[in-house]
C-alpha cells in the first residue's frame, strides 16, 4: 500500500495496524500523536485501526517551544 | 515577638500563601517558562529548574522519522516533575490552532493549552478575530485556554468572556526583548480583569520582569530572556529572584512619587 507520513511517501504492507507503523517507524506510543487523514487517533485504537492504501498520518511530538 | 519580627513573618506568610491559581491549578511560582531555543535539551531543563518554575510551555511539531536524529523532549523534561502546557504556535488560522490544540490534548497530560494565532509574521502580532474564535471553539471543547493576546482591553475582555482561564497580553513582540512597551495598558486589564492576567513575550532582562510584576499582574511567561541569554541558567535563577522582587514589591505598596523633595532625616534638632 502506498501511504504519507509527515509529508513523505513510503509503503507499507496491508493489514498493518496503526501500532504496526509506529512499530516500524521505531517510535515509542506514549510519545506520540497521531493523526490519521486529519483525525486523531486515539492511544487506545491504535491496535484496532487498520491502515489503508492512500492514509496519509502526520505523527507528532511535544518539543521545545516557547 | 517584636514589632519587626511579627511584620518579617507576615511577609514570609504573605509569599507562601500567594500562590497564583489559573483555573483548577495553582502554583507557587508566578514564572512560567518557555522550553524553545535553547542549545540543547540539558539546557532546558537546568534553566527550566533554575527558574524556578512549574509550568512550561511545549510546541506540537511533526517527530522526525529518521530515527537517527530522534532525542525526545521528553526523555529530559519530566511531566512529572513540571506540568507542560502545549502551546498553538505558528498557527495563523483558527484552524490550525484548534488543530493543534487537540493534538496537544491527546498526548494525555491536560486540557491546558496555550492558544496563539498569529496575524503577522514579521511582528508575530496575534489575530484577535481568529484568537477569539478558537477560544470559544476550544472552550466548548473543555479545554482550558490560556490566549496570547495583544494588550487590548476589549480584546482581553471578550476572551474573558469567551471563557479563557487567563489572559495572556504580550509586554512586546515576541523574542524582542523590549520589555514591557506599555505598562498603563497592562494596569488598565489588570483592574478591569477577572481572571489571572499573565504577560507572555518581550520580557529580556530581570529588571522587565521585576517592572511588569510590579503592575500588579498574576504571573509572567517568558522565553528567549533566558534561552537567548549569554549564560540562561544564571539568568533563570535572576528571573526568578525578580519576579519574586516585584511581586513583593508590589504587595508591600509601593511609597508615593512626588516631584519636589521630602527629607528622610528630621528637620529639628539641628544646631545653631
Amino acid at each position: 500500500m502506498n501511504i504519507e507520513v509527515n509529508g513523505t511517501g513510503r509503503t507499507f504492507p496491508a493489514g498493518g495496524s496503526v501500532r504496526d507503523l509506529l512499530d516500524e517507524l521505531g517510535l515509542d506510543p506514549r510519545m506520540v500523536v497521531v493523526e490519521r487523514n486529519r483525525e486523531i487517533v486515539r492511544r487506545e485504537e491504535l491496535d484496532d485501526v487498520q491502515v489503508a492504501d492512500g492514509d496519509r498520518f502526520e505523527i507528532v511530538q511535544f518539543v521545545g517551544g516557547g | 515577638m517584636s514589632v519587626e519580627s511579627r511584620e518579617i513573618h507576615a511577609v514570609e506568610n504573605l509569599e507562601s500563601g500567594d500562590r497564583l491559581v489559573i483555573a483548577d491549578r495553582e502554583f507557587s511560582s508566578r514564572l512560567i517558562v518557555g522550553t524553545g531555543k535553547y542549545s540543547s535539551h540539558e539546557q532546558t531543563v537546568a534553566a527550566v529548574r533554575a527558574s524556578g518554575a512549574e509550568m512550561v510551555t511545549v510546541a506540537v511539531r511533526r517527530v522526525d522519522l529518521d530515527a537517527s536524529k530522534r532525542d525526545s523532549l521528553l526523555h529530559h523534561l519530566d511531566p512529572s516533575e513540571f506540568f507542560l502546557l502545549p502551546n498553538t504556535a505558528g498557527c495563523f488560522t483558527a484552524d490550525e490552532a484548534i488543530r493543534y490544540a487537540r493534538l496537544g490534548r491527546e498526548a494525555g497530560l491536560s486540557s491546558w493549552v496555550k492558544l496563539e494565532v498569529i496575524g503577522d509574521q514579521e511582528t508575530l502580532l496575534p489575530d484577535t478575530e481568529a484568537l477569539l474564535e478558537a477560544t470559544r471553539v476550544l472552550v466548548g471543547e473543555g479545554f482550558t485556554v490560556l490566549p496570547y493576546t495583544n494588550d487590548d482591553l476589549i480584546t482581553a475582555l471578550r476572551l474573558e468572556e469567551a471563557g479563557a482561564a487567563a489572559v495572556m497580553p504580550l509586554a512586546s513582540p515576541i523574542g524582542s526583548g523590549l520589555g514591557l512597551l506599555n505598562p498603563v495598558n497592562i494596569r488598565i486589564l489588570k483592574a478591569r480583569l477577572s481572571v489571572p492576567l499573565i504577560v507572555d513575550a518581550g520580557v529580556g532582562t530581570a529588571s522587565d520582569a521585576c517592572l511588569t510584576m510590579e503592575q500588579g499582574v498574576d504571573g509572567i511567561l517568558m522565553n528567549t530572556a533566558l534561552a537567548a541569554a549569554e549564560r540562561p541558567v544564571l539568568m533563570a535563577g535572576a528571573m526568578r529572584e525578580a519576579v519574586r522582587a516585584g511581586r513583593a514589591a508590589w504587595l508591600a505598596g509601593r511609597m508615593p512619587i512626588r516631584e519636589w523633595a521630602v527629607p528622610s532625616s528630621p528637620s529639628t534638632g539641628m544646631l545653631d
